[in-house]
């Protein structure tokens, strides 16, 4: 009983780390599905939405606003500023690149990643700060179940929480709002879509401003979990076996391919790590995103890729 | 005026394929070679500017020319075959990693079949390119996913290799000869029994290996097997239907990319590091190398060239110039600002420039050939 109250420990705290994946990786679907665009800046705007909002937060705690007004004011502060990158993306970035092929729109967020990641850094300070939006501590659960009961930590819980949320709050804006539905139209051809009249430089900021605000839920999470600092951007690259597992063009697919991720990684690190050295979290997601990618090259729930001469 | 073609006739095949088919970039480029390894020697030797201390040897000269053959491989891979690539850094750190333990002697420890295998410390330069060797035979490896998939889900396939290696080389002590700190110092480097070890012959043993894997790079990417990469690159079906195989071609491009990188990997670390720990391979080197070929120019041999010298002078530039006008700039800034002006060069010159630094260059020489006439 020990042995698989152990287990089912390591089991949900990797499902529960997995859903952080999630947060981040719903971020890429959300921006590949609506222009096409593989956006390796996710990891830099989480960085970026977390330095926002914890620098502001601690700028307002100090003039001795009140708590419950300096978060929503930071939040609204950290939303500006996403709302303000994305404009900047669209405009000077991905307007001039419209048409180009997808490696080089690949390429562009690389760029914009290393511009995002020093601008952020250097208008909010480069160190580690705490954010404690939620509880940390954790919850002891199946007491009765197995001796001394399960470890759960809160944060965890709650990124499950705000996770399931997003998506539901995705899935209420794609399918019943009207820019939704122009959202899905451009996905799916962006010529036809402008010909029947759908602004697609305004379809485009909106997928990145929303983006942004996807981030910014992310970075409230990990922020707490981590403090706001650089190796964010590292930890947010583990979205990208997510979305391999999942498919590019999946929002299911992005949280599952997040709980699978979650959920092996630390599997393998307790019961296969102590035998071949330890800290193959760092590398586990990405070679099950490979062993994947050989079984079926367009993930769990993508889209078969047709090709034409 | 000076470069314009006209009176040079082709009266022979072999004039028809070389390398340079105008007179006058055979001079420039027989220039700069003699002055890369006359010129340059004789200034460091009389210590005149710029190179009056090692300080312009090393930490430009040096660096620029293995960089550039790392850019090299890489764009064997990225620019002419189109398989995109963010695991560079691992085939480096291969390269090097392999190269310091055919340096050191290798000793596999078989107990369960009571042997053990033992080769004895190798020659450097047998120990460089052995260290290609093996990061070509791992680049095949990963390379072999690149059948089934491409694009971007390649890239994250070799995000796999990235860390992957940086992990083995970090945990797999055996790799480091057991060092307790994890960080590794390069062997004496001997070349034929003489001991390279002043900056000026360490700048010519990598200007040495450069020239020739660039000479043999240039004449790859010109001939068959550069030719059936490229068709690939621009589409791989249609490239398949004509009759080339896609096995063959990809797989190739992963290994030559693979040696010439970790070769390049293992010069970084046994002649510029000198002592070294699996951070200096870590993906920000691969992105870097992935940086350097976009910037210089995707296609293109002089382009890697380009893009190395702009990425490596860059970050010395900025750090310089706000020195030079008097405005206090601290360390971490200056870090921020590579970043930020790097990024948007990337930006601006993919949407401007996608063909990069090379392309300028051809410009400027259709310029150059009307010259003084506008056309």
């Amino acid at each position: 009983m020990v042995v698989f109250g152990q287990f089912l420990e390591v089991l949900i705290g990797g499902l529960l780390a997995g859903v952080l994946y999630s947060l981040v990786a719903l971020g890429f679907v959300l921006i590949f599905k609506a222009s096409g665009v593989f956006n390796f800046a996710q990891g830099a705007m989480v960085l970026l939405a977390g330095l926002a909002l914890v620098r502001s937060l601690d700028f307002m705690v100090a003039r001795g606003i009140p708590t419950w007004a300096a978060i929503v004011l930071g939040l609204l502060f950290a939303a500006v500023v996403m709302a303000i990158t994305a404009a900047i993306i669209q405009r000077f970035v991905l307007g001039p690149l419209v048409n180009q092929d997808g490696l080089s729109l690949f390429m562009a967020t690389i760029g914009i990643t290393f511009v995002i990641e020093g601008a952020g850094q250097m208008i909010f300070g480069s160190d580690v700060y705490p954010l404690s939006l939620f509880p940390t501590d954790a919850w002891f659960i199946l007491d009765g179940i197995f001796e001394g009961g399960l470890l759960v930590s809160k944060i965890d819980v709650w990124g499950g929480v705000i996770a399931g949320a997003l998506v539901a709050v995705l899935a209420i804006f794609f399918q019943r709002t009207k820019t939704g539905r122009a959202l899905r139209a451009v996905a799916d051809d962006h010529a036809a879509a402008e010909s029947v009249g759908i602004p697609i430089t305004w379809i485009w900021f909106v997928v990145w401003l929303v983006a942004g605000l996807v981030a910014l839920t992310a970075a409230t999470v990990w922020g707490t979990k981590l403090g706001v600092q650089f190796s964010i951007v590292f930890l947010a690259l583990k979205a990208l076996p997510v979305l391999i597992i999942g498919g590019f063009t999946s929002v299911p697919g992005a949280i599952v391919g997040g709980l699978i991720v979650g959920a092996g990684e630390k599997i393998a690190e307790v019961y296969l790590g102590q035998h071949i050295g330890g800290g193959i979290e760092y590398w586990f997601a990405y070679v099950l995103a490979l062993a994947v990618l050989l079984v079926r090259p367009q993930g769990l729930f993508g889209e078969r890729i047709i090709e034409r001469i | 005026m000076l470069y314009r073609e006209a009176g040079q006739f082709k009266t022979s095949y072999a004039a028809d394929m070389a390398i340079f088919p105008i007179r006058q970039d055979r001079i420039g480029v027989i220039a700069l070679l003699v002055f890369a390894f006359v010129g340059i020697p004789l200034l460091a030797h009389f210590q005149l500017w710029p190179l009056g201390s090692d300080y312009f040897l090393r930490a430009i000269l040096i660096p620029f020319l293995i960089l550039s053959l790392a850019a090299i491989g890489v764009n064997i891979l990225v620019g002419y075959c189109g398989q995109i690539s963010l695991g560079s850094g691992a085939f480096m750190a291969i390269g090097a990693y392999s190269a310091y333990k055919f340096g050191t002697g290798v000793h596999i420890p078989l107990e369960f079949l009571g042997t053990e295998i033992s080769i004895a410390p190798l020659p450097m330069i047998v120990s460089i390119l052995l260290g290609g060797l093996m990061a070509a035979i791992v680049g095949i490896l990963f390379g072999i996913p690149s059948l089934r998939i491409k694009g971007l889900y390649l890239a994250v396939a070799t995000l796999a290799a990235q860390f992957f290696f940086d992990w083995v080389f970090l945990r797999v002590k055996w790799f480091t000869n057991y060092a307790p700190s994890g960080s590794v110092a390069a062997p004496d480097f001997y070349f034929f029994g003489y001991l390279v070890n002043s900056p000026i012959e360490r700048y010519l043993l990598c200007l040495v290996f450069v020239t020739i894997f660039a000479l043999i790079a240039k004449n790859l990417v010109r001939g068959n097997i550069g030719r059936q990469w490229m068709a690939i690159r621009d589409m791989d079906i249609a490239a398949e239907l004509m009759g080339i195989r896609p096995l063959y071609a990809k797989l190739t491009a992963f290994a030559v990319s693979s040696f010439i990188v970790g070769v390049a990997g293992a010069l970084w670390a046994f002649i510029y590091l000198g002592a070294w720990e699996p951070l200096a391979f870590s993906i920000d080197r691969s992105l870097q190398l992935l940086f350097m070929v976009i910037i210089g120019g995707l296609g293109s041999i002089l382009g890697s060239f380009l893009g190395a010298a702009f990425i490596l002078i860059l970050p010395i530039f900025l750090d310089q110039v706000p020195h030079a006008l008097g405005v206090p700039v601290t360390v971490e800034t200056v870090s921020h600002l590579v970043f930020i002006v790097t990024g948007a060069l990337i930006c601006y010159l993919l949407i401007v420039e996608p063909h990069g630094f090379a392309r300028l260059w051809s410009i400027a020489k259709e310029k150059l050939r009307l010259w003084p006439f506008p056309y």
